[in-house]
């Protein structure tokens, strides 16, 4: 009996590997519902009137995350009144990577005032949905009808070092392209970031 | 005459500061973009290339980085080059990565790869490469195995080994 179980357990295993793939372009996203940084729970459903959300998954502690902070709330700023806000959610575990707790995210959401929710993917359920691998890493969801869809997946824009070096603004392009009602021309870009921090 | 010995002296100096003085190794990190690297990941040879993409402030890069230490230190007499493309921001490079290599008293080959535009060269890595650290490619004629992940040296080593038979080393 133990051995069935066992065996099960394995299968089981197996395929959430196989469906940890995660999302790719024009996927419906099922919908989430995680602690923000004011205690409060959100869900994407909780944004019925926007257009779509910018889903960043992002951190504390990883450099190339702070690198994008200050980037992350301007778009913010930029696109929150044009229907499609930054909804930030941290995939890693703390007790990997201790900086990523969900008391120092309160912490650095207050200090950098973020305008928009900071959620805790507390047992890491989410990112795996996603198919997130790192930080930072964008997904670009849109409304089409009832449905939300993945338009965008990848990186902010071409230079992580100096936002004023910054070329081509490959997240920006997308929402504009959405906005404009025009085919995105860059649906996926790469950028180094940090694992995402699971236990082994 | 004496003004010759001087020389002489001064040369033989040098020359150990060069090769004697065991913190040499350090001082010639090169920094580089991506072109730089390029040619580093398609040898066509009967050598075995292990190539990791770190940096020091990624965790399990520096747990995993004694063991890249271990593998060419357990395999100098065979054919095998292992380099480690790191990947700190260029400031960082007399603040975090010199003082890192020193306290690890690493002798492997290190590169700083310095190129912003990542999207341009990420997937010639490796196809399916996220970005995401640590990464390592193995490599060896007509093979090649991708990890975008933490290893432990069993991993490696296993991994390592089946381009060792691969390549006839």
């Amino acid at each position: 009996m133990k051995k069935i179980i066992s065996v099960f357990a394995l299968m089981m295993f197996t395929t959430s590997i196989l469906i940890a793939q995660g999302y790719k372009i024009g996927d419906k996203v099922a919908d989430f519902k995680l602690k923000n940084v004011d205690g409060k729970m959100v869900s994407l459903s909780d944004f019925s009137k926007s257009k779509g959300v910018i889903l960043i998954f992002t951190c504390n502690h990883c450099p190339y995350a702070k690198a994008y902070e200050d980037r992350i709330i301007n778009i913010h700023k930029k696109y929150e009144g044009l229907g499609y806000p930054v909804v930030a959610i941290n995939p890693n575990n703390p007790e990997v990577q201790p900086e990523d707790s969900y008391d120092l995210m309160v912490a650095r959401a207050k200090e950098k005032s973020y305008p928009f929710p900071y959620l805790f993917d507390e047992g890491q359920k989410v990112f795996p949905v996603f198919g997130a691998a790192k930080t930072p890493h964008v997904f670009l969801l849109n409304k089409k009808g009832k449905d939300i869809v993945v338009e965008y997946i990848g990186t902010i824009d071409d230079n992580y070092k100096d936002a004023s070096m910054v070329k081509e603004k490959y997240l920006e392009n997308a929402v504009d392209a959405l906005l404009a009602g025009k085919m995105i021309a860059l649906k996926e870009t790469k950028a180094v970031g940090c694992g995402i921090k699971v236990k082994r | 005459m004496v003004l010759g010995r001087n020389i002489i002296f001064i040369i033989i100096l040098i020359g150990c500061f060069a090769s004697c003085n065991p913190d040499s190794h350090y001082q010639n990190i090169p920094i580089t973009n991506f072109t730089g690297i390029e040619k580093w990941l398609n040898k066509q040879t009967d050598s075995v290339y292990v190539i990791n993409f770190w940096a020091t402030w990624c965790s399990p890069c520096v747990k995993e980085f004694p063991f890249f230490e271990q593998l060419a230190s357990e395999n100098i007499n065979k054919k095998v080059k292992v380099l480690m493309i790191n990947l700190d921001f260029p400031d960082q490079y007399d603040k975090r990565l010199i003082p890192f290599l020193k306290a690890q008293k690493s002798r492997l080959d290190v590169i700083m790869l310095d190129d912003p535009n990542q999207n341009s060269w990420i997937s010639k890595v490796d196809s399916s490469w996220s970005g995401a650290l640590p990464a390592t490619l193995i490599y060896s004629k007509e093979k090649r195995t991708f990890f975008e992940k933490e290893l432990t040296y069993n991993e490696l080593n296993i991994a390592f080994k089946e381009h060792l038979i691969n390549s006839n080393n």
